[in-house]
């Protein structure tokens, strides 16, 4: 019998050098005239572990090719790598597992592993029922756009069903670029079918039949992994022509504001990626003017779940309006680096201090950014907030699509004040006065405020700035950088003095 | 490294002939132009142009607004380091500026010998095993001076 040995194909894995690992035991294995099967999966995410393998459900990481002899020696059971029972591991075991289920555990693109892993049940589900009543399923879920806006998706999708039109799009934003942020490229690597068939459980609800998929550049290895997904699909019958629903997958192009809903749709288009005033909204007038639900990757994917096992069973996790599970995921100067799903209502300082075990460097935590680019920065002082969209909002800050990146006490908040508005002009896609020319004319003030230029006054300009920005923006890039700049200057007000402590100590 | 065939105006045009019916084409078009050429002509803004019933203006504009694409070939390596906040908490500023210093060049710059072209990426989604780095196409996550220093000798070499 020969030994099923899963190792990741996932980039994360790959980056920490899987593919060596893989080749490696592949050697070791002929050498020995050991039968093996190797089997590229997703990872379970947890990144620090990486390159983590697999044998008969136990977990030995992190590995690194020369380890290989060793672990072939040791038949893969007593080993100092050995992590015991993956599904035990504190990390895993403290999850509620629901649109990451699958992911780590089957061959991303065989549909045979997919259906025998409970795959394709949300479709059956969603047939039986019809496309009003998988819509108010997903309404009554409670699910909220996991892009970061929040907003319900039944709703939108309710939009989109209840519009005119003889053609309609499901568009699936996959452009995830906030920094802090891979829980879609997990998917799209670690088990792709489930979004497929997020998209097609869409598309008869509201009546679409071909749905895009936006997958950004800087994800290569996604976009392969989901492009043979969708030939899989193809051949089985679950896609095309034939079966009702068709998928297009287009990558982007670099631009960060592609992942803004309608900046997507002119990329679509083959335009430039300027954002679109509202209204009218994309569920009315979408891509190429038809009605179009547009939803974040993990929304769709989150979908089948909902279907198999109910409404009421999503709906009874989470706290107050945020219903369900969330990939958080751990990112930056982290010990425990990697995706963590859960409920929502737990405190940052759980995610940071328990879940993530604190900075990689051993140093105390200073900083956490929640919500990626456009978040704001969280000081030890709130780390009592709840995983919440709303107890979020009231602080003038955002869950976002997960993302929580931290960081030491070596950063300096006035730089990362300086980066977030040289970021929003780098990516401003110049259709609005305050982003295109704010941004620019704010990271310039930061860089006087650094070196100390009439610094009281620098201050209130950024400040009355950053007002301009977020009520004057026509869409979030502009509207939202004002969380990490403010943030930075709220709680960490001491970093933006310090060429006069300089001048004071001397 | 990266092998680009030299601007070929027939194959060119059946990158196009075979994208252009697909909606939305250009983007699509664009990349499959510079994954075969490096970069972006001024004949191939006019071949899309053409192709598609715009004005160069118009494809012009698409060029330009995207990050990704190029006017002019790079260097034989594509170093691309994360900038982004992720990859900042662990040091990428600092990796930033000794990569500038090795291959004496900013930003978006290629190295006097033509060897290796330095790009910023703003997340390439490692952020848990930051700082990251995709060196001619290959991941690399937690770089460090030594492993840098190395990806820039042997692309030099």
């Amino acid at each position: 019998m020969s030994i099923r040995i899963c190792i990741p194909l996932d980039s994360a894995a790959v980056a920490l050098g899987a593919d060596d690992v893989a080749a490696a035991l592949a050697r070791e294995a002929a050498k020995r005239k050991v039968a093996v099967s190797i089997v590229r999966t997703g990872s379970h995410g947890m990144h620090w572990l990486e390159p983590l393998i697999e044998v008969g459900g136990v977990g030995f990481g992190p590995v690194t090719a020369a380890d290989v002899p060793s672990l072939f020696d040791a038949a893969f059971k007593n080993h100092p790598l050995n992590i015991g029972r993956i599904a035990d591991h504190p990390f895993m075991k403290a999850q509620t597992r629901l649109t990451f289920a699958r992911c780590g555990n089957v061959d991303p693109t065989s549909f045979h592993e997919y259906q025998a892993a409970g795959g394709l049940n949300g479709i059956g589900a969603a047939i039986m029922v019809g496309p009003a009543q998988t819509r108010d399923t997903v309404l009554t879920s409670g699910l909220r756009g996991r892009g970061g806006a929040g907003f319900p998706t039944g709703i939108k999708w309710k939009t989109v069903a209840e519009a005119k039109g003889d053609t309609k799009y499901i568009v699936c934003n996959a452009d995830e670029g906030d920094s802090g942020t891979y829980a879609d490229r997990m998917l799209l690597e670690g088990d792709p079918f489930v979004l497929i068939e997020g998209m097609i459980i869409a598309g008869l609800a509201v009546g679409a039949a071909k749905g895009y998929v936006y997958i950004r550049s800087e994800y290569p290895d996604a976009i392969r992994t989901f492009s043979k997904a969708v030939a899989v699909a193809e051949s089985s019958g679950l896609l095309g022509a034939a079966a009702g629903f068709e998928i297009d997958v287009r990558a982007g192009a670099g631009a960060y504001v592609c992942g803004e809903e309608t900046s997507m749709l002119e990329s679509l288009e083959g335009k430039r990626g300027q954002v679109r005033a509202k209204p009218p909204l994309p569920a009315h007038k979408g891509l190429f003017g038809r009605p179009t639900v547009i939803n974040n990757l993990v929304s769709l994917a989150t979908v089948p779940a909902i279907l198999a096992d109910g409404a009421e069973a999503y709906a009874a996790l989470g706290m107050g309006r945020s219903r369900g599970t969330m990939p958080i995921q751990l990112a930056g100067n982290v010990k425990q680096g990697g995706l963590f799903e859960t409920a929502f209502g737990l405190t940052l300082g759980e995610i940071v201090d328990e879940i993530g075990g604190g900075t990689a460097s051993g140093r105390p935590v200073r900083a956490v950014q929640v919500g990626g680019p456009l978040g704001a920065y969280f000081p030890r002082s709130l780390f009592d907030t709840a995983f919440d969209y709303e107890a979020f909002a009231a602080l003038d800050g955002l869950v976002g699509h997960g993302g929580v990146v931290v960081f030491d006490d070596t950063v300096d908040m006035a730089r990362q004040a300086r980066f977030a508005l040289e970021f929003c002009a780098l990516e401003s896609c110049g259709k609005c006065t305050p982003c295109r020319i704010g941004s620019i004319r704010g990271a310039e003030t930061m860089d006087k405020i650094i070196r100390g230029e009439r610094v009281a006054a620098n201050l209130a300009l950024i400040t009355d700035l950053c007002q301009t920005l977020k009520f004057g923006s026509l869409c979030a890039l502009g509207g939202l950088t004002p969380y990490p700049v403010m943030s930075a200057l709220k709680y960490f007000p001491e970093d933006f003095d310090r060429p006069r402590l300089v001048a004071a100590a001397d | 490294m990266s092998s680009y065939s030299a601007w070929d105006e027939k194959h060119a045009g059946e990158i196009i002939d075979g994208l252009k019916s697909v909606d939305g084409a250009t983007l699509p078009i664009l990349h499959a132009l510079q994954d075969a050429f490096g970069h972006i002509t001024e004949r191939a803004i006019e071949m899309i142009a053409d192709a598609l019933n715009l004005s160069r203006a118009d494809v012009h504009g698409v060029v330009s607004f995207y990050h990704d694409f190029r006017r002019e070939l790079p260097g034989r390596y594509v170093l691309k380091l994360c900038r982004a906040e992720a990859c900042q908490s662990m040091g990428a500023d600092a990796l930033a500026a000794t990569a500038k210093s090795q291959l004496g060049v900013d930003w978006h710059g290629t190295s006097a010998d033509g060897r290796v072209t330095l790009e910023p990426v703003f997340c390439l989604g490692l952020c848990s095993c930051a700082p990251a780095a995709m060196i001619d196409g290959k991941l690399v996550g937690r770089l460090d001076d030594t492993a840098l220093a190395a990806a820039i000798k042997q692309a030099r070499a």
